[in-house]
């Protein structure tokens, strides 16, 4: 019962957008993409938004043109993305590409806000976006302690939650949330006096 | 090439240069300056910091993955542990992360209620920044005051929500229960006393020589900076960027409520302070209009019994008071999101603690950890 008035409700999210199915709707982002893709051909290889909201579009960019697109999206001034305000991966173990690389982007000026994806496959680098926003830092330091991703060129590749000798990435989906039994804490045998 | 390295700090690995003044400090985990177990391994050249390096981990529980294994109603005592200063802080972004999925309607009392309990965290938490920030820098009367109040906060949480810290205070949909009359009523009464309390943190502080001398013109950080750093709340308004979450995406009953932004110049430690004391004004003028428009009727929605979002994937961030606090949920349409990542102003306003200091004496740097305002319970997740 519970599961139907969850799906109506799901559903009645949706329904608003589907009053005028005459007019054809621009998508959130258009103007947007069409900009980088006016200056950098094919490094957008899909757009999505949730319910084609405009704080939700999602450009699926190719890894080889990230560091340009960036850099263009944060300079240019009809873009001006100035803050990288969260970078993550999430992991599909079963699909090709294995790791989705998330680069949430906000513009001050413009008050919007942007999500980049790069696809990744297993054992693929993706580029450092550390020399585009310095706060890329230390967020790629984390993916890579927790997922094991490696960003190419990065300037400080070092794990930073996790200690140096830990040996696998925790937040894979594959890794068990009680542990692989790295540190097992076993009580050092006290000594007794006159021993 | 990422990883094979040995030592945890890449400083301790620099040797310093025999017959210099060079020296490596390690700064906590314990030192209680650096409110939490944060570890500032420190490179000196007599007095002067030359090089930073931050050690964080200690408090890394998982949350994330934890999220991803419980459902969307069950994680919202887990948020109460990440910013446990502002707890309902981070419930309100969680829920309000979770709500945006559907389009249901949140009632005005719950809006109104959600940002009243909203702005006191924002109360206490700049009440135990300036407490523990005068304290490190010097000032005890600051302390005992500071606390005096934020206990008075603390004992209105107790009274709506039975815990004074991890306060669980909201609901997907709404509140738990409504809260009880009396809390209106203590709440106006402390509304009502609270700025003139922040009148004699003034008198303290504000034009105290020793104060200026410690705060001003250290920890500098330039607007351009603070953007490229991702920092983002006081910090950022303090170095002269009007960005606030709270005007610039309106969320509860911002839309509704009147107050002003303050803005910084200099982006030193003494603008910061002077930020959060109007930030904390402007909090109770916050409370003040709320309680006065506050309307009746159920504090919450009618929710389906087992949260099930469609898939798909949602940003959402609310103004913590530290800064931006926002999370990225991906749904794959089942009862437990696919992946949960928490979007912590801390982690990300204290990697640009090397950029402060580099330069500065070592005893700023007691100062500007001080003006970031880490927790590092959200730090470390």
């Amino acid at each position: 019962m519970s599961d139907e008035v969850g799906t109506e409700e799901a559903n009645g999210g949706n329904s608003p957008g589907t009053e005028s199915p005459e007019a054809p709707k621009t998508p959130p982002g258009k103007a947007l993409r069409e900009l980088v893709e006016g200056e950098f051909p094919g490094s957008i290889l899909d757009q999505s938004a949730y319910e084609d909201r405009d704080d939700e579009v999602t450009f699926i960019l190719n890894g080889d043109a990230l560091v340009k697109v960036a850099i263009y999206l944060r300079d240019h001034p009809a873009s001006s993305f100035k803050i990288l305000t969260d970078l993550t991966a999430v992991h599909y173990p079963d699909d090709e590409y294995t790791f989705h690389i998330v680069y949430q982007l906000v513009s001050v000026d413009h008050c919007r806000l942007l999500r980049l994806k790069v696809k990744l496959k297993e054992d693929q680098e993706v580029p450092t976006v550390s020399g585009v926003w310095s706060s890329a830092n230390w967020m790629e330091r984390e993916v890579y302690d927790l997922f094991g991703v490696r960003f190419k060129d990065h300037p400080d590749p070092r794990r930073i939650f996790m200690p140096e000798d830990w040996g696998s990435h925790p937040f894979r989906k594959d890794y068990p949330l009680e542990g692989l039994g790295e540190r097992v804490y076993t009580k050092p045998k006290r000594k007794e006096i006159g021993e | 090439m990422v990883g094979g390295v040995e030592s945890s700090s890449r400083i301790e690995r620099i040797t310093t240069v025999p017959g210099t003044e060079e020296l490596i400090v390690n700064m906590g985990p314990q030192h209680p300056s650096t409110h939490g177990v944060l570890r500032v391994i420190l490179k000196l050249e007599g007095e002067t910091v030359k090089d930073v390096d931050c050690d964080i981990g200690y408090l890394h529980r998982g949350t994330e993955k934890i999220g991803e294994n419980i459902t969307y109603t069950m994680f919202i005592p887990y948020t109460d542990r990440l910013d446990y200063i502002a707890a309902p802080s981070s419930n309100l972004a969680w829920v309000q992360a979770v709500e945006s999925f559907f389009d249901w309607e949140i009632p005005d009392r719950a809006l109104f209620l959600r940002t009243i309990v909203g702005e006191l965290s924002r109360i206490a938490s700049h009440l135990l920044w300036l407490a523990t920030h005068a304290l490190d820098i010097g000032a005890m009367t600051v302390f005992l005051w500071c606390f005096r109040e934020r206990e008075m906060v603390l004992d209105l949480f107790e009274m709506a929500f039975g815990a004074r810290l991890t306060v669980n205070a909201f609901r997907l949909g709404g509140l738990h229960q409504d809260v009880p009359p009396e809390f209106l009523v203590e709440a106006r009464k402390f509304i009502n006393l609270f700025p003139s309390r922040v009148d004699d943190y003034e008198t303290l502080l504000t034009e105290n020589r020793i104060w200026l001398q410690r705060t001003r013109g250290v920890g500098v950080i330039s607007a351009e900076d603070a953007l490229d750093y991702g920092m983002t709340g006081p910090i950022l308004r303090a170095s002269g960027v009007k960005w606030d979450l709270r005007r610039a995406k309106p969320y509860a009953a911002y839309p509704y409520v009147d107050f002003t932004i303050p803005v910084g110049e200099n982006g030193d430690v003494y603008d910061r302070y002077l930020v959060r004391l109007v930030e904390m004004r402007q909090s109770a003028h916050i409370i003040d209009q709320c309680l006065d428009m506050l309307p009746g009727g159920p504090v919450s929605c009618k929710t389906p019994r087992t949260i099930k979002p469609p898939a798909g994937e949602i940003y959402h961030s609310i103004e913590n008071p530290k800064g931006e606090f926002g999370f990225y949920i991906v749904s794959d349409g089942s009862e437990t999101p696919y992946r949960v990542k928490i979007r912590p102003p801390s982690f990300i306003n204290l990697a640009g603690l090397k950029k402060m200091c580099v330069g500065e004496f070592l005893a700023d740097v007691v100062a500007i950890i001080g003006s970031i305002d880490i927790v590092l319970g959200e730090c470390d997740r």
